[in-house]
């Protein structure tokens, strides 16, 4: 077995990138993520695997900096956090448009504005409804451990490359900040320029007499053509969301309740699903891995032996929409949640399920 | 004599560079775009590289340049070209890596980014056209646009009070430690294309040499946007583009 | 008793069952995040699974820092508490903050240093551990957070101090290894040393 590490959630993303063969980084300070860059720096992955890693002067370089290396083809990636990644939304529909694969990581912490530097989730609508202009998406990933900081960057390219779209890993500053035992993949080397010419066609990797010059760009003057490549675009998320889902359960068998939870909430939900079950209430979890593509026909399909829904978030309630959706009124679904960097506790959460429910 | 008896091999005296596309260019009569495209087009025919050059376009009139350059493209965000092209030489330091930037684009919007960009000596190609105005969003006023210059944002010409000074970013550049390379050149005559065309060679070579950002700057006419006819726009830029963005080098090392 | 071990019988093998929380509290600089960091450490040494939450943000500099620690034989859920079976109080405001989260039962140990309201609630166990003090005498004021970790381990040795020790030659980078003898040290000097204030 592979050695476990402690490590910092921010800490596996940095070795998550190295170990999975990423060739570049670009980023900006900024809390609570930082230490994703300073571990890169620290590794010196140039030295090893030849990644590429470059502290931009804003993160809006940084991201049009991961622009740049994506079109020839690269595994690339940034991070930040919430205003950071505000600043980042031009980019992000800029790489959809131009389908691009890449990783952009958000550590998010409690907003609007600058905020608070605590944990929050209130970037859900900015990472799944759009948040840049335009009819795009992302693929976004919502880890619950570091082992999942670490994971995500290789399951993020994966997918990205697989589809040719952003894949944003929606983490916040409790799984940022959090130390855990991770354990380490094996070291997948980088791809070579020839895996990349072949893999990538579309890559510019240089215009030679057997192809085509390659173009990457998200303009078409003439509108048919822009309506054809968004009608290809909604092709695509429709395969996504019917072949990417990926959720995980706790104690749904026999659940009469359930708490819908992601990221760091689902973690304390589950302390809170067990504080139910010692009381002798029948609740379960799920958990959204993928925020785009949604698991709504997974929480639709517990419906029938549901009595009601409880979804948790670290915001003003954003998630709780598409948890209605999902259900379309079949059940109830109610709401709590801290925000402006409150971290709720387990109690909260059971206190919060036997009001709402009038236990 | 029948024509066809002129159009033969042994008579030709110029042709046109295979690099340069077929496509018909977008450009109006009298905008020197074309003239620089060719220009780049010439560098990479003649040193062989077609093969190993990107080139990134900016939001502005040239945002179409990859349908004219017969090589591999990307297009960037308004101003984002100096990040672009930051990562694209740095993750494919084999690669010949050029941005081609307006006014607005470089001056303006994306001031952080050039700036940064040839601070940090990215092995990179900037040019940079400089017409003194915003020519695809119909002749508003840019960064450079000269005081008392008419403009559709400065009606009653360019007010340093209301609009601030044109900004001759290229002096900054020269500055900064990064650069290697930054000269001001022109395309309005064969003689100065001809200096264009030696400048943006030792540019591309510099490129592969790890010495830093070369930076080449074009000063130019709009005469869409000047609402003169391609000689009087000529004229008009000689007679007040000259004296404040002075042609020549500014800095060689 | 702080550790409840439940047996009980999976098939033929015996296991215990054993989960540890805890938050630590005081100034930043007096090592507060690594003395949980070390903690955790000792736990994977003992096969364990271990979270390490600490506050974060300007608190580094000076202010007032806490982490939150939990160690358990099987996977944790919440690495968030609401309250907690031990907390280790070491400046005032932390003493102000943190009194209250102790479970019914559970353990508040604490420095008396710069203390000036000191523990009230007589539903817990209270113990304390003159650090500063002890830190100066071995003539090593950096040892102050071992100390303090001694003296919880004598109160809850949930982790053996050979698994302290394995953790720091985990942790510690290469060139710190020489200072682990006195860390040990000093981790006995707390053990020796910590008082009962109030017993349940």
């Amino acid at each position: 077995m592979a050695e476990k590490i402690l490590m910092k959630g921010n800490e596996a993303i940095a070795h998550g990138a190295i170990r999975c063969g990423a060739d570049g980084y670009f980023g900006y300070p900024i809390t609570p993520q930082s230490e994703v860059m300073e571990t890169l720096m620290e590794e010196k992955p140039w030295e090893t695997t030849g990644m590429v890693v470059l502290q931009a002067e804003s993160e809006t370089s940084s991201i049009n900096m991961v622009y740049g290396g994506a079109t020839t083809g690269k595994k690339v990636m940034t991070s930040s956090s919430s205003l950071g990644i505000s600043l980042m939304a031009e980019g992000l529909s800029y790489l959809a448009g131009a389908e691009l694969p890449c990783v952009v990581v958000n550590v998010m912490r409690g907003g609007p504005g600058l905020g608070t530097i605590q944990p929050g989730q209130a970037d859900y609508f900015q990472a799944v409804k759009g948040g840049g202009h335009g009819d795009y998406k992302m693929i976004v990933l919502a880890p619950a451990s570091a082992q999942d900081m670490y994971d995500f960057v290789g399951l993020g390219f994966d997918l990205a490359f697989k589809y040719r779209i952003p894949a944003m890993i929606l983490s916040d500053g409790v799984i940022g900040q959090m130390m855990e035992k991770v354990e380490l993949g094996e070291m997948k080397p980088r791809r070579t320029a020839e895996e990349i010419r072949e893999q990538c066609p579309w890559a510019l990797t240089g215009k030679t007499s057997d192809r085509n010059r390659n173009i990457i760009t998200s303009l078409a003057l003439d509108p048919n053509v822009q309506e054809r490549t968004n009608i290809r675009l909604q092709e695509k998320y429709k395969a996504i969301q019917e072949n990417e889902v990926r959720y995980t359960t706790y104690m749904v068998e026999d659940a009469e309740y359930l708490f819908v939870a992601y990221g760091s909430m689902s973690r304390i939900c589950e302390a809170a699903v067990d504080q139910a079950r010692e009381a002798g209430y029948k609740v379960g979890l799920l958990r959204p891995v993928t925020l785009f593509p949604y698991p709504e026909k997974q929480i639709c399909d517990l419906v029938p032996q549901l009595k009601g829904i409880l979804t948790v978030e670290m915001s003003a309630g954003q998630m709780v929409e598409d948890v209605r959706l999902a259900v379309n009124g079949k059940v109830p679904v109610e709401f709590f949640g801290r925000n402006g960097g409150i971290v709720p506790s387990p109690d909260e959460v059971y206190e919060a399920f036997v009001k709402l429910f009038n236990k | 004599m029948d024509v066809n008896d002129i159009i033969r091999p042994e008579n030709m005296v110029y042709a046109k560079t295979p690099i340069l596309t077929d496509t018909v260019m977008h450009y109006c009569p009298g905008c020197p775009h074309g003239t620089v495209h060719k220009v780049i087009a010439e560098v990479i025919e003649e040193m062989g590289i077609q093969d190993k050059t990107i080139g990134i376009s900016p939001v502005g009139c040239a945002v179409l340049a990859y349908n004219y350059i017969d090589i591999d493209w990307e297009q960037a965000a308004h101003g984002r070209a100096p990040a672009l092209a930051t990562a694209t030489k740095r993750l494919n330091p084999d690669k010949y890596v050029f941005t081609y930037q307006g006014d607005g684009d470089l001056a303006s919007i994306g001031t952080a980014e050039v700036m940064h960009a040839c601070n940090r000596g990215e092995n990179i190609v900037v040019i940079f056209i400089n017409n003194a105005i915003y020519g695809m969003t119909g002749g508003q006023m840019a960064p450079t646009t000269l005081l008392g210059q008419k403009t559709a944002t400065t009606p009653y010409g360019r007010d340093a009070k209301l609009n601030g000074y044109p900004l001759k970013i290229t002096e900054l550049i020269a500055q900064l430690e990064g650069t290697c390379y930054v000269t001001r050149q022109s395309a309005h005559n064969p003689a100065a294309v001809r200096k264009l065309k030696k400048a943006v060679r030792k540019a591309f070579e510099n490129s592969m040499m790890d010495k830093g950002t070369s930076f080449v700057e074009v000063v130019s006419t709009c005469n869409s946007g000047w609402k003169l006819s391609p000689v009087q726009a000529n004229k008009w830029m000689e007679e007040n583009m000259f004296p404040f963005y002075q042609l020549g080098d500014l800095k060689d090392r | 008793m702080l550790i409840i071990p439940v047996q009980f019988s999976v098939g033929m093998k015996k296991w215990t069952k054993m989960k540890v929380e805890l938050i630590i509290a005081g100034f930043g600089g007096q090592g507060v995040l690594s003395m949980g960091k070390i903690l955790a450490y000792s736990g994977i040494m003992q096969d364990m699974e271990v979270s390490w939450m600490p506050s974060y943000g300007p608190e580094m500099r000076g202010g007032t820092a806490n982490v939150t620690v939990i160690l358990s034989d099987k996977k944790i859920g919440s690495p968030i508490l609401g309250k907690c079976d031990t907390v280790i109080v070491l400046n005032q405001q932390s003493m102000d903050k943190f009194e209250s989260y102790v479970k019914p039962g559970g353990l508040l140990l604490y420095d008396p240093n710069g203390i000036t309201r000191h523990p009230q609630r007589k539903d817990i166990n209270v113990c304390s551990i003159d650090a500063a003090e002890e830190s100066a005498r071995m003539g090593n004021l950096k040892a102050f957070n071992m100390i303090v970790l001694g003296a919880f381990l004598k109160k809850n040795p949930v982790v053996s101090l050979e698994s302290v020790v394995k953790g720091l030659q985990k942790s510690l980078p290469q060139r710190h290894h020489h200072l682990i003898p006195m860390n040990e040290e000093a981790i006995k000097v707390g053990m020796d040393k910590v008082v009962d204030v109030n017993v349940l």
